[in-house]
């Protein structure tokens, strides 16, 4: 299979053999990175016992009960989690999109006084880790009563500065001529922003609402601290608690993350390009 | 850095109406005031939400580390940095388990960063010839890092499981010792945290390091290679300088990342044996948010962010004096 995708045309035998062995080390990192969903997926459609005691070969028998015991217990309410993540992820990133898109333009375009200040404070807050904020967040999300709600785990996350860097600098880079012509014809400011501005500055956004997205979903230690109830978890708390819930149960635990991890592969596997692009552009411009 | 941008902050304000914006700054005071208000009217959502979840907590945060804070108690008193001062005290409660999950963070950042960024860059190169199917490896490579790390946890511990998991039978099938304790004992829990990290985020650095190498002029290849260098000659006098931002950004980024590891160890070891794996901020949270002792924790969490903004200058200083001795 490897040599058959080699291109046609005459090549050294030298060349031919560097790329077999370029596709097969491609290969044998694809099998290193497929190999543990595979048997993700295999393990989830095993018995208990069948699992413990045979944890390579196929399923023998083929059997649904992992995940008919995970979803007729009621005790660890998965799609609620799937659920929850994606409403979550969902909010955080319109919120994102909508304050720092108007802040960075705001310090990318309009003049007023205290601009070096609230520019110099928004980048200096860019370099403490998230650790920091922590302990005070929590208090401070407790004292609004957000503790084991969607509230905790969306806004306090949307206040960070990246946003309203990432986007400052896009509108730096853009020409300023459509929005004087704008501004000549006596268009208000906030119709500029929203009229000619955010149309050119869709594919900003756009990498903006992906990282976003991801860092939401990803985040673990936050939902873990500041959700308590199993209706209100996300599927990274979640999934957490039904490991200790079916420690030694590996089927049930498996049909959990294959349930948790199918949409999120379909998801990703349909904006495979916009994604990626989003994430390693933004590294590199950033 | 953080110093930088604090003394830009210092420069007078009136002067920065004169820049950009690209309308002339117009001398009359009620336009200036008018113009203000439109600003700060597109700023306010996010001020707010800056102000209460960011600024409120970095100055809150520092304040509790100054007080003797107890969710249990009515009045805080002011202690100064006692709570510091007691974190270098190896006779005080906290401080022999502070450094331990410090040493944890260190070991660690130590193990992994080399080949978060080596892996990565490898591929990349393998990545970024003529390739056909460059873009399914690349996002088959990518897709781990999208599970999110609960997934990613659950299933590598049953991997790992040291009677029942899959890694120990292949090992004992290829004739190799099938009992190693992959999440129960040091040195084996390092290995299993490391591979962990590089299966699940190896593809995030795989794909900057591609766009990097994407951004490097064509014809700086094809000089090189008509002055006879070959795959190995080219990747070290053209790739690597290439890179050069890339690499800075790549591993500022993953050590930052690795010293903030958290996940990992809550998921695959639990932070054992004997607390072994118990990262720093994994006992800063405990502290914090599961042992009421927030003061402390406070102080410990402002120690690990004056650390990690030491070892981002040096990074910095050091990259930038190896790109100086490169061009010159």
């Amino acid at each position: 299979m490897t040599t058959s995708l080699a291109p046609a045309r005459r090549t050294s035998p030298r060349r031919a053999a560097s790329r077999t062995l370029l596709y097969a080390v491609l290969g044998f990192l694809t099998l290193v990175v497929v190999f543990p969903l595979v048997w993700m997926v295999l393990t989830s459609f095993k018995t208990d016992a069948d699992a413990v005691r045979n944890p390579y070969s196929l399923p023998n028998p083929f059997s649904t009960e992992a995940y008919q015991t995970l979803l007729l217990s009621g005790q660890q309410p998965i799609f609620l989690w799937l659920w929850n993540s994606f409403a979550a992820a969902t909010i955080q990133t319109v919120l994102i999109l909508a304050t720092a898109s108007m802040a960075a333009y705001a310090l990318a375009r309009l003049d007023f006084a205290g601009k070096k200040i609230v520019f110099g404070l928004i980048i200096a807050t860019l370099l403490v880790p998230p650790v920091v904020f922590l302990i005070p967040n929590y208090l401070i999300v407790e004292n609004f009563g957000w503790l084991d709600t969607i509230l905790a785990i969306t806004v306090p996350g949307a206040a960070g500065a990246f946003g309203v860097f990432f986007l400052r600098q896009f509108f730096l880079g853009l020409p300023v001529e459509v929005e004087e012509a704008a501004r000549i014809d006596g268009a208000g400011e906030f119709r500029i922003f929203v009229q000619v501005a955010l149309p050119l500055a869709k594919p900003a956004l756009a990498t903006l609402a992906v990282l976003s997205f991801l860092g939401n979903w990803n985040d673990f230690l936050w939902p873990v601290y500041v959700l308590l109830s199993p209706e209100n978890m996300t599927l990274q708390p979640g999934l957490a608690m039904l490991q200790g819930a079916y420690r030694t149960h590996f089927a049930i635990v498996m049909a959990g993350a294959v349930i948790a991890s199918v949409p999120v592969l379909v998801l990703f596997a349909l904006a495979q390009r916009q994604i990626v692009d989003s994430v390693a552009g933004a590294a590199v411009k950033g | 850095m953080v110093a930088d941008v604090a003394g830009a902050v210092v420069v007078p304000t009136e002067r920065a109406s004169v820049q950009s914006g690209g309308r002339p700054a117009s001398g009359r005071p009620v336009a200036r005031r008018r113009r203000t208000l439109v600003a700060y009217l597109f700023l306010a959502p996010f001020l707010i939400l800056f102000g209460t979840f960011v600024i409120t907590p970095a100055i809150f945060g520092l304040w509790i580390s100054l007080t003797d804070w107890s969710p249990f108690r009515e009045v805080q008193t002011f202690v100064g940095l006692a709570n510091f001062i007691a974190l270098f005290d190896p006779n005080s409660t906290t401080s022999a388990d502070f450094w331990q999950s410090m040493g944890a963070t260190a070991i660690f950042v130590v193990a992994s960063v080399p080949f978060l960024v080596v892996i990565p860059l490898f591929v990349a190169v393998l990545l970024n010839r003529k390739l056909r199917g460059a873009t399914v490896f690349r996002t088959v490579f990518f897709a781990p890092y999208v599970l999110g790390v609960a997934i990613v946890g659950v299933i590598w511990s049953y991997i790992f499981d040291t009677q029942s998991g899959i890694l120990n039978h292949i090992l004992g099938l290829l004739g190799l010792p099938d009992d190693i304790p992959w999440v129960v004992d040091v040195p084996w829990v390092w290995v299993s945290l490391v591979g962990v990290t590089v299966w699940w985020t190896a593809g995030l650095n795989t794909v900057i390091f591609l766009a990097g190498m994407k951004g490097i002029n064509g014809d700086l290849y094809e000089a090189a290679s008509l002055d006879g260098a070959g795959a190995w000659r080219s990747f070290w006098s053209v790739t690597i300088p290439g890179l050069r931002p890339v690499m800075l950004f790549i591993t500022t980024t993953t050590i930052l990342a690795s010293a903030n590891m958290f996940g990992q160890s809550y998921l695959l070891t639990a932070g054992g044996p004997g607390n072994a794996t118990r990262t720093a901020i994994m006992y800063i949270a405990d502290q914090g948010l599961s042992q009421n002792n927030m003061a402390p924790a406070s102080a410990m969490s402002y120690i690990l962010f004056a650390i990690l903004a030491v070892i981002s200058v040096i990074n910095f200083r050091l990259q930038r004096e190896r790109s100086e001795k490169g061009a010159s």
